[in-house]
């Protein structure tokens, strides 16, 4: 079983391939280049250093959001065509999970932050168990006080990560004091084969399902949405992006 | 089946997620539209976010339906051309990022094809036999445009709109008169109703040598006139609004278009473009070519808009020229006509 893991979701690009029970090949970049330019080549390339093409491919695993709107949208467009014409699953994998499973198994609690500007994170807070990741809250853009006022709800040590650390790390810091511990550098972005891995549990457990429609989870309305219905306040209910 | 040129063409520059199968460059297999106009309507305009959002979720629909309806296999394709610019760049990148793994994936050649291009070569594919040289005129929401063709892929811009896109120009009005969007149809439709000559608005023709447009006066004066007879509290004759300004805009096209033929010496104008449907335009330039002894060509109204049949044969002919893209392929937003970046 072979599954292709595509990560474009932040600022770093990633695509790798997972089978016969192991990692095969990977490649990760922060080169602050366009995801757009990049990630075919680099989907190539990992195809390649595996030595399969594109139809001995079972599945696609693809972060799912929430990220960067048009990174998420790279990565989608490129995991649904190829799944279509291969006809093949695709698990869209929530990019704060991908994260979190760089640091699957730590002790206490684990808390991806992607800095969702605006003064907010697109966060959530995980533990984790035997089987996997649990969430405790709901993936959500909260802002840093809110999230810290979650935080305080549970007990022990918290680890954070991602691209919202180096942004909030200060003010986490004082806040929660002697819980906090940060994560390594090199483990804080976003894994194409932690998706992969992710979806390959998925996809072997569970049909993920029809990905015709298949759209990434954004987390927040366009700006032309959320004025709008301040300006509309009986606002029509909409479908939640 | 084996001979033919099989080319899948997909289009999502702006708010029409599109996809089609085209063979030969001429023979429509099928030419699937999927129109975000309900979703934007409340907005009174394209939000280039929520279209975005909603290329990525019909996409592989749209393709499948495309393929399904066509009645042939991704195995009988030949290639895959996908519009890369001009146009909004987040949702230009949803089709480029589909288009590459599609061609990644089957193992095609990728071919970038401009907007304006395909637009133009609507032309090519309601009319293979069209000979060149040609002078275009593209019209539409987002352009104004005056192009020269020598032969397949020649181009040269003769004149282009200094301010307001002829379309867009139908759009603000539109919506000032309380029409509903998109404009340029309904404004159309009312105008059969009014008196042409009704209410005087200005032709704005630039200098004597130009082949440029400016619209931005003309839309002025229409939005001057609405507020002022509001002020008085006057009815406004919306029919004869719509005439009257329909008409102000294709004198200058028209005026224009045949300037632009005289001066390059060609027999042949061609429309392309969402406002080349406008029923004045097609009938004013029609009346007017034919007393200079031009021929007049324009597309079927659903080849005028966004559409993918259209890229997929501009797609044909780049393709005979041996004009394929990279996997790096990205999106343009502001891509000039002739000028590829790949
Ligand atoms: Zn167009």
């Amino acid at each position: 079983m072979y599954i292709l893991g595509i990560d474009t979701a932040t600022r770093v690009a990633g695509a790798a391939v997972i089978g016969d029970g192991r990692l095969i090949a990977e490649r990760f970049i922060h080169n602050l280049q366009t995801h757009s330019q990049n990630i075919i080549p680099m989907i190539q390339q990992v195809m390649d250093d595996s030595g399969i093409t594109p139809k001995d491919l079972n599945g696609i695993a693809v972060t799912g959001g929430p990220g960067s709107f048009t990174g998420l949208r790279i990565g989608m467009s490129v995991a649904k065509s190829m799944a279509l014409v291969l006809n093949i699953p695709v698990a869209a994998i929530s990019t704060l999970e991908v994260l979190a499973w760089n640091l699957y198994r730590t002790e206490g609690l684990i808390c991806p932050v992607l800095d969702a500007k605006k003064k907010e994170v697109y966060t959530c807070i995980y533990a984790s168990n035997g089987h996997g990741l649990i969430e405790l809250i709901k993936p959500a853009a909260l802002s840093i006080e809110v999230l810290i006022e979650e935080i305080s709800r549970f007990e022990g040590s918290v680890t954070f990560l991602g691209d919202g650390v180096p942004v909030y790390g200060d003010i986490i810091r004082e806040q929660l004091g002697q819980r906090v511990l940060f994560a390594t550098k090199i483990n804080s972005f976003p894994r194409a084969s932690a998706a992969a891995e992710l979806g390959l549990a998925q996809i072997a457990d569970s049909n993920p399902g029809d990905s015709t429609f298949l759209q990434p989870i954004y987390l927040r309305k366009s700006e032309a949405e959320i004025t709008w219905e301040q300006k509309n306040s009986c606002a029509e209910p909409e479908m939640n992006l | 089946m084996a001979e033919k040129i099989i080319i899948l063409g997909v289009e999502t520059s702006c708010d029409e997620t599109s996809a089609a199968v085209v063979a030969d460059g001429h023979e429509i297999l099928s030419n699937i539209i999927s129109s975000q106009i309900p979703v934007h309507r409340k907005f009174g305009g394209v939000v280039p976010e929520i279209a975005s959002r909603k290329h990525v979720e019909l996409i592989s629909s749209v393709i499948a339906e495309a393929m399904e309806k066509a009645g042939v296999a991704y195995s009988d394709l030949t290639a895959v051309a996908v519009t890369y610019g001009p146009g909004l760049v987040g949702a230009l990148l949803v089709g480029v990022s589909s288009a590459k793994a599609l061609a990644y994936t089957l193992n095609l050649p990728l071919i970038g094809v401009n907007h304006i291009e395909s637009h133009i070569y609507a032309n090519f594919l309601a009319n293979p036999k069209l000979e060149f040289p040609v002078v275009c005129l593209v019209v539409s929401g987002g352009h104004t445009d005056l192009v020269f063709l020598e032969s397949h892929g020649n181009y040269r811009l003769l004149g282009r709109t200094r301010d307001d896109a002829a379309g867009e120009a139908f759009d603000k009005v539109a919506r000032a008169m309380g029409l509903g969007y998109p404009g340029g149809p309904l404004v159309d439709k009312l105008s059969v109703e009014g008196n042409p000559e009704e209410i005087s608005f200005p032709r704005v023709l630039l200098e004597s040598d130009t082949l440029d447009f400016s619209f931005s006066g003309l839309k002025s004066s229409a939005l001057n006139y609405l507020n002022k007879a509001r002020m008085k509290g006057e009815e406004v004759p919306q029919a004869d609004l719509a005439a009257s300004f329909q008409q102000a805009v294709v004198d200058v096209l028209v005026h224009k278009a045949l300037a632009a033929a005289k001066k390059c010496n060609v027999k042949t104008v061609i429309l392309a473009g969402g406002v080349a449907s406008n029923s004045g335009l097609r009938r004013e330039l029609s009346k007017r070519a034919l007393e200079e002894g031009i021929t007049i060509g324009y597309p079927p109204p659903v080849l005028c808009t966004d559409n993918a049949a259209m890229v997929a044969c501009a797609g044909y002919y780049k393709f005979l020229r041996g004009d394929t893209a990279p996997l790096t392929l990205n999106a343009v937003a502001s891509l000039k006509l002739g000028q590829e970046k790949y």
